[in-house]
């Protein structure tokens, strides 16, 4: 193995490797202190672009007092920590979604980094039961502040949700919630730079120029506290997916379209790494060659190399071979230590030979889709694709019990209220059959949505035979009609239905590196680390009908015609009297209406003449008595009635 | 007379073969999804989600799907079930509409064979009956029946799923009940429907009237002017018919309270049971407790802004928020201030009364739909006598075919082609809550002119 290698890459190994500096940034195993490290990943990808992974980490031990100024560790983070009780939380901004197909679906990075798009949130909190909404409601509040983010929206029940086994197993202190809508910019970026030692002045987080990281095709930044007794990690990631310019000398272009494009840390960020941020224990880039494309280099020739890198590595070392995968990976680690502004740190790819390869892929790739015309139902379908990877499942079946092959897959899914989800029309379809429900599924919890109240959340595990080609899942639903006061601004847009998260509880997306454990790198440890292979699906765009927003007045009036006229014509169909009209013809010329017959003598009254004497007004003075009186009554049972109402009102 | 009765059952056997016909093709149609036809309340869709639920051991009304009664869902949960093969359990369920339609029509047709039967009597009673008989008089509880089984409406609400053909068919058992004295039947039935749609409890003034002053009669002024004035001309009338005519009308205008009281311990005794029934049901689940707030409340307060004939939904999808309330009192109060003008002008037609009840509730109540139309629509059937110079009735004819053309022309613009907005369809829905408004404001008009022209005739 070691000679294949050295034949490869004969130009590097041509160089000295020097890595004993790297013993001396391992430090006291004093534990005891609060510790900062900060890393960046570089990897080529398979589709001419370039994956940069930052990864910074601070880490405070737990300590007996409380609001301590720490050193290293932001103070903002702390508290939040300690005032809400989170065990565990991870919040990530992110624009663009993470392209399973080509930037890999089975290794660590995608299945912990990748994440939806928008804001997502979850925290498990050490708090007890009935009080965990109203803390992630304060949460939610303190980091939408922290973070100059709208995250204070997942403050309303009806758009968190309390996954039991689905997403992550905390059932009952887990809180999911996601915003799909919200537009991530440098002022999400700012507060989150603000809680590294070095800010952007100064280490790896100097070469986040803005224009070139928020250029490119993915961008998240992610924040994850973990809280154990032994301290709190506050791990922070940026994982950006770049097209680094393509400038290829002319003597290459006719060759073949598949050249990649050369690229150095200079061209993808415009800026040079001139140094580490003194308060960072370690400081180090890393360059990863995936496994697949080692193996292409390997068949590409062994008489030339067919990429170059500009800068020898510190060190190098390679993955723990697994089973299944012919070729491990590589990484290359660059020590930033050992760089400074008279010679920074400049470390590029440039390709020699036109070279094709893809990305370890997880079994299946999940995608969702919304199917159905008009804006009353619709039906949301999840698709698995399988993309042939037997080799990869052909091991489950050493692990399970039985005989057959079969791979688990978890399906959490939530949906807002107002898409009003029919689970009985749940069906699965496997091979473009429908399958009965009991075969597949073996465990479902429905929380069904409750107008303006819950989401709708469906946590689903299917087993699916190792040998299927695809598997699909469909959900009939109807499109709620909303208060015009629901609306969002832009109403005729669609709303966003957040992305589902889909999970192989059998895989695990882990590489292991035979030198690794020596590096004490947080970033190699994490990859170390068994992370469940899972997948963000897309984020859906539903367009719900909309009332006119103009109307409200016009309604309201139209509306409470209709009602009055139906209340008067009715009232007076049923008070004419038989032979009325008769009467009130026969007697219209003498006498004139009560009302007319009170103004006229109140009249009278004001000018001072005494009209009574008339005999027809006489007569009529015993009835217009009464009248006053009924009037009276009326008008102090109409009193008495406000008074009621507004004393009733005021409790 | 044979042949009279032969050619009923003839035309009310083709609208069921009709019907059966359809559910054939009731798949394709569907029908069910049709906001004209289904309600929150009454779609068998949501019926069947809260089967699902309740099957995967959850309350039925988990989350705001399902706002029937548990009991329809022990009856028709089963015959709902989507199974990815066989359509059969759904064509019985289909079937058990049919049926549901058919024992209606006929409640309906002997309501008002029973009716017309007393109300000649008390013609004869009032020795009328020869200048107030017009001489195309027809059989009204064979009308009622035929317009009940033959309005499209109906039709289309026993095709598409909904339950609404089952609480009509027990507003009719009620009337029914209360007409031919069977006191049990008529509780039972003004339990279950108010059970099922809550809107029918009104109908317990008409009942009550009915089983106190008997079935519907000229105005109780008349029998006893015409008492003081000449001799009881039943006194020489045949025995068996002065029986009758003393089951089916007191010409005493005496109150009887017996049979209201009876009346009122069999309707507690069915609420009884049917409460106990479904506490059974939900025992496991929320209770009682959940079951009112998940059907009544959300009767009440208009929840689900879904659009839907009437007029409700997008008043309160553009009303102020602070307004809601305010509005919601104004609307049902609307309903409820009617019932006592109603009730003491129509006591002497309690039938009448509950036909005006049942249109009034009808185009208030918060999620309408055109089933409920066809059920008032053949009770004025009933009275297709006495309502023969009612005015408009062209224009009411033309409108209602108007709007139900018109209304799913506009829905699609809306909802489907994204052409039309909103406030198209709501006009359809305003003109259809005018054509309503129409029709019962003229009934009662001309229901209290031919009392008046009755009157003038004894009078004379």
């Amino acid at each position: 193995m070691a000679f294949r290698y050295s034949v490869i890459f004969y130009l590097l190994l041509t160089k000295a490797f020097l890595f004993p500096f790297l013993l001396e940034l391992v430090g006291a195993e004093d534990k005891q202190e609060e510790e900062f490290s900060e890393e960046l990943l570089l990897r080529p990808l398979p589709d001419r672009k370039v994956l940069a992974h930052f990864h910074f980490e601070s880490s405070v031990p737990s300590t007996e007092t409380y609001g301590q100024h720490h050193i290293l560790f932001p103070k903002a983070i702390y508290q939040l920590v300690q005032k809400f009780r989170i065990r565990e939380m991870e919040l990530s901004f992110t624009q663009g979604r993470w392209n399973y197909d080509r930037w890999g679906g089975f290794d660590p990075m995608s299945s912990s980094n990748a994440k939806p798009p928008g804001v997502e949130l979850w925290a498990v909190f050490d708090v007890p039961l009935n009080v965990v909404d109203a803390t992630w409601k304060n949460l939610s509040h303190a980091l939408s502040g922290l973070f100059c983010a709208s995250i204070n929206f997942l403050e309303s029940s009806a758009s968190f949700s309390a996954p039991g086994w689905g997403f992550r197993s905390h059932s009952g202190y887990l809180r999911y919630g996601a915003l799909p809508r919200e537009a991530v910019c440098t002022e999400n970026l700012t507060p989150w730079l603000k809680l590294l030692p070095c800010r952007d002045k100064a280490g790896l987080a100097a070469i986040m120029d803005r224009p070139s990281i928020y250029k490119g095709y993915y961008h998240s930044q992610r924040l994850k506290i973990t809280s154990a007794t032994i301290g709190i990690t506050l791990e922070q990631t940026l994982t950006v997916v770049l097209q680094p310019s393509i400038q290829r000398p002319s003597a290459y272009s006719s060759g073949s379209s598949f050249f990649q494009p050369n690229w150095s840390i200079s061209s993808l960020f415009g800026r040079k790494i001139i140094g580490k941020c003194v308060l960072a224990k370690t400081s180090l880039v890393f360059l990863e060659l995936e496994g697949n494309l080692i193996s292409k280099l390997e068949d590409r020739g062994k008489e030339n190399t067919a990429l170059e890198v500009s800068i020898t590595p510190t060190r190098m070392f390679q993955e723990a071979n697994k089973l299944q995968v012919p070729t491990s990976s590589i990484m290359y680690q660059f020590s930033v230590e050992e760089y400074s502004d008279d010679r920074p740190l400049d470390m590029g790819i440039s390709w020699k030979l036109p070279i094709e390869w893809t990305c370890s892929q997880a079994p299946f790739l999940t995608s969702r889709f919304l199917m159905g015309s008009g804006n009353e139902r619709g039906s949301i379908a999840i698709s698995l694709k399988s993309l042939g990877q037997k080799e990869m499942l052909s091991d489950l079946r050493l692990t399970s019990s039985t005989d057959e092959c079969k791979v688990r897959v978890v399906v959490f899914q939530i949906v807002p209220w107002y898409v009003k989800a029919y689970y009985h029309t749940l069906q699965v379809f496997v091979d473009g059959r429908s399958q009965a429900f009991s075969d597949l599924v073996k465990k479902i919890q429905v929380s069904p949505s409750e107008d303006k109240v819950s989401p709708g959340v469906m946590e689903m595990e299917l087993e699916l035979p190792c040998d299927v080609r695809s598997a699909a899942i469909t959900l009939e639903f109807d499109k709620g009609f909303l208060h015009i006061d629901e609306y969002p601004p832009d109403a005729n847009q669609g709303f966003d239905l957040p992305s589902a998260v889909i999970s192989f509880p059998d895989l695990q997306a882990s590489v292991h590196y035979a030198e690794g454990n020596s590096s004490r790198s947080p970033l190699i440890s994490k990859f170390q680390a068994r992370n469940i292979v899972q997948s963000y699906t897309e984020v859906l765009l539903v367009p719900l009908t909309t009332p006119d927003f103009s109307m409200p007045y016009n309604v309201i009036t139209f509306t409470c015609t209709v009602l009055a006229l139906y209340f008067g014509s009715l009232l007076n169909a049923l008070r004419r009297r038989v032979g009325e009209e008769e009467r009130y013809s026969s007697k219209v010329g003498i006498k004139r209406g009560l009302i007319p017959q009170v103004l006229s003598r109140f009249s009278a009254r004001l000018r001072g003449k005494k009209t009574g004497e008339e005999p027809s007004s006489s007569q009529s003075s015993p009835s217009s008595a009464t009248f006053g009186n009924k009037l009276l009554f009326k008008v102090v049972l109409v009193a008495l009635f406000a008074v009621v109402l507004h004393y009733l009102n005021d409790h | 007379m044979i042949c009279k009765r032969w050619s009923f059952w003839v035309s009310a056997m083709l609208p069921l073969v009709l019907r059966l016909f359809l559910i054939l093709y009731s798949k394709n149609l569907n029908l069910g999804a049709r906001p004209e036809i289904a309600t929150p309340v009454t779609s068998l869709r949501r019926l069947a989600e809260g089967y699902w639920l309740k099957q995967s051991s959850m309350s039925p009304y988990a989350g705001s799907m399902y706002h029937g009664s548990p009991l329809l869902l022990t009856i028709l949960g089963p015959l709902v079930v989507q199974r990815i093969e066989g359509e059969s359990l759904h064509a019985i369920c289909s079937l058990l509409f049919v049926i549901a339609d058919f024992i209606a029509a006929l409640l309906i047709r002997s309501t008002g064979r029973k009716l017309q039967l007393s109300y000649w009597q008390s013609l004869r009673f009032l020795n009328i009956e020869k200048s107030a008989a017009t001489p195309s008089a027809v059989d009204s509880g064979d009308i009622a029946a035929l317009i009940y089984l033959w309005n499209p409406m109906t039709i289309l609400t026993c095709v598409g799923s909904s339950s609404t053909p089952i609480e009509n068919m027990l507003v009719a058992l009620t009337l029914f009940g209360a007409c031919s004295r069977l006191v049990p039947l008529a509780a039972f039935g003004w339990v279950m429907a108010t059970h099922l749609s809550l809107y029918p409890a009104l109908l317990i003034i008409p009942v009550i009237l009915l089983l106190g002053y008997g079935l519907d009669a000229p105005p109780r002024k008349l029998f006893k002017q015409n008492s003081s004035s000449e001799s009881n001309p039943s006194k020489d009338k045949p025995a068996t018919s002065s029986e009758i005519t003393k089951l089916m009308f007191h010409p005493e205008g005496i109150f009887s309270w017996t049979p209201v009281l009876h009346f009122i311990f069999w309707a507690l005794f069915w609420s009884g049971y049917v409460l106990a029934l479904c506490a059974m049901s939900l025992k496991k689940h929320g209770g009682l407790q959940e079951m009112f707030n998940k059907t009544y409340v959300f009767i009440l307060t208009v929840q689900d802004l879904s659009p839907n004939i009437g007029v409700l939904w997008y008043f309160f999808a553009e009303v102020f928020d602070f307004f809601r309330t305010f509005f919601l009192l104004v609307f049902h109060m609307n309903i409820l201030f009617m019932i006592a003008p109603l009730a003491i002008r129509l006591n002497h037609r309690p039938c009448f009364l509950a036909f005006v009840y049942v249109a009034i509730s009808s185009m208030l109540k918060s999620y309408p739909s055109v089933g409920d139309s066809a059920l008032y629509l053949s009770l004025l059937g009933l009275y297709v006598n006495e309502l023969a110079d009612m005015r408009f009735s062209f224009v009411l004819f033309c409108g209602y075919i108007g709007v139900s053309l018109l209304s799913p022309v506009m829905h699609n613009l809306w909802i489907w082609r994204g052409t039309g907005n909103a406030n198209f369809y709501f006009a359809t829905a305003i003109a259809y809550a005018l054509m309503q408004i129409i029709l019962v404001v003229e009934s009662v008009g001309a229901i209290l002119n031919h009392d008046r022209m009755l009157k003038k005739k004894v009078l004379s």
